[in-house]
């Protein structure tokens, strides 16, 4: 279980999260939606311990990431599987090496039985015989779904996901989605998504949460949010430029 | 008024830098010691800084043992000295312009390169993907390099040393005439290896000093290219400016 209880943030003067309360069931995939540049992202980093809040608790299948010590702590993330925006593949290293990274830093396997686990998860995600390609050679959603495969090389029961479907095309998006909804469903693990893309909330959510100057406006099931009453989340919903919400 | 507030941020914000890469380096030193040790990490670093290096320092270090012996003969010749020019390129070399220029040399080339490619991983979030994967980015991307900073620049400096020697020897005897043993015996007569030991000690804190600066103005990009650009500038010139104070400094303590 995943939950946030009145996270505050601000980098300089900039008040980023302002008492953010979130809770995250086990088993459950919650998405939250807001605006480019209102904090989603730093919850994501919240979650996984890379930002520390200046007020308020993270607390992660009962522990409070503020009571671990920087060891601890790196020990405690073998739990979590994370996808980044940009797929954040190490660019020095082969597809099988991103992929297998993981578990060579903290298995013993051999180098054969990583390659077998590489190729199973490379299959998982829909790609094969790409394993001594170079990022570089990659398209931006293979480098997405190789992204995917070393999220889950370790069989984490908490999946981050980052923006999964944000500089894709449509069709990539979808293929994406399912691969993210499949994954939920077969794999059983806890899940948030932090995106701005609807249709991406309605396929992979359990919960959308809506995040808006700094807290979290609203939770409830995909047909909830969509029947909101609240004119900011119909706006935001809607994609409207008409409405509560400020562009500046 | 508006000075001191000026003046006061500018403080704080050069004190927080210090602390911040003197705790880096602190824990790219602790980390030495912890395990895992990844050695094929630590082998591509030292190729990198050092192997790659061999070129420059090559060509650096042969002009300069050649214009160092070519403006000794015309100074001494001036008061028929001209035979302690062997003597001066060697002492030269080993305690001065051997480490100093392998330092400024590899500041620009390793120094660039490390900020760079650190700079464009942290952009990237490869470096918060490094630590969402359980890995200490620290102990994983700066320890190895700071290894191969402090371990490769004695290496180049003693390759540095030797190759500018030969440099002023190839340009006295060849072009200025000077004999060839005397010239040989001059060089090796009064260089003792405390000169060597010294030089290679300074090339040490310098290989130190560019490993450091370089990963932390690296960490410390932000902003996509520009940013990394900015990094990259900022570690060449603080590396350089580092080596060039600490110079002075290890000189001193040297000499006490």
């Amino acid at each position: 279980m995943i939950e946030l209880r009145n996270v505050y943030k601000s980098f300089n003067s900039h008040h980023v999260l302002r008492g953010v309360n979130l809770k995250i069931e086990a088993g459950e995939g919650v998405v939250v939606i807001g605006g480019s540049g209102t904090g989603k992202s730093v919850i994501l980093k919240h979650v996984i311990g890379l930002i520390r809040p200046d007020k308020g608790e993270v607390i992660i299948d009962g522990q409070n990431l503020a009571d671990l010590s920087e060891g601890e702590l790196s020990h405690f993330r073998k739990r979590f599987g994370m996808l980044f925006q940009g797929a954040a593949l190490f660019d020095s290293l082969s597809v099988w090496e991103n992929i297998g990274f993981v578990l060579k830093e903290h298995s013993r396997l051999p180098k054969e039985a990583i390659m077998e686990i590489v190729k199973a998860k490379l299959a998982m995600v829909g790609l094969r015989g790409i394993e001594d390609k170079m990022p570089a050679d990659l398209s931006g959603g293979m480098k997405k779904r190789v992204g995917l495969a070393r999220a889950i090389a370790m069989n984490p029961k908490i999946i981050l996901y980052d923006e999964p479907t944000t500089g894709l095309d449509p069709i990539m998006s979808d293929v994406i989605n399912n691969l993210i909804a499949q994954m939920n469903q077969n794999l059983s693990v806890t899940s948030l998504t932090i995106t701005h893309d609807m249709k991406s909330a309605y396929k992979i959510a359990n919960k959308i949460a809506m995040l808006y100057h700094g807290e979290i406006l609203e939770v409830g099931t995909p047909t909830q949010i969509q029947n909101s009453k609240n004119p900011v989340i119909q706006q935001f919903i809607n994609g409207s430029s008409e409405g509560p919400i400020r562009v500046d | 008024m508006r000075f001191f507030d000026r003046f006061g941020k500018w403080i704080i914000r050069f004190l927080t830098e210090m602390g911040a890469m003197a705790l880096l380096f602190y824990n790219a030193f602790i980390y030495i010691f912890r395990p895992p040790y990844r050695l094929r990490n630590l082998s591509k670093q030292m190729e990198s800084v050092g192997v790659g290096s061999i070129p420059v320092v090559l060509i650096t270090a042969t002009f300069t043992g050649m214009v160092l012996a070519l403006q000794g003969y015309t100074g001494f010749k001036r008061f028929n000295a001209e035979g302690l020019v062997g003597t001066v390129v060697a002492l030269s070399m080993t305690r001065e312009l051997g480490p100093v220029l392998t330092g400024l040399i590899v500041a620009g080339r390793a120094g660039a390169a490390m900020a760079a490619e650190l700079g464009t991983m942290k952009v990237t979030e490869q470096v918060d993907a490094l630590a969402t994967l359980a890995v200490n980015p620290i102990q994983y991307l700066v320890t190895p390099r700071f290894i191969a900073g402090i371990v490769m620049l004695p290496l180049l400096t003693v390759f540095s040393d030797f190759i500018g020697i030969a440099g002023g020897y190839l340009i006295s005897v060849n072009l200025l005439g000077a004999n060839a043993g005397a010239y040989l015996q001059r060089t090796t007569q009064y260089l003792e290896m405390e000169d060597i030991f010294g030089g290679l000690l300074k090339a040490a804190v310098f290989g130190g000093i560019i490993a450091g600066v370089s990963c932390y103005k690296g960490f410390q990009a932000d902003g996509g290219a520009e940013g990394v650009g900015r990094a990259t500038t900022g570690a060449v010139v603080v590396s350089e400016m580092l080596i060039l104070i600490s110079n002075y400094f290890v000189t001193a303590f040297l000499r006490s």
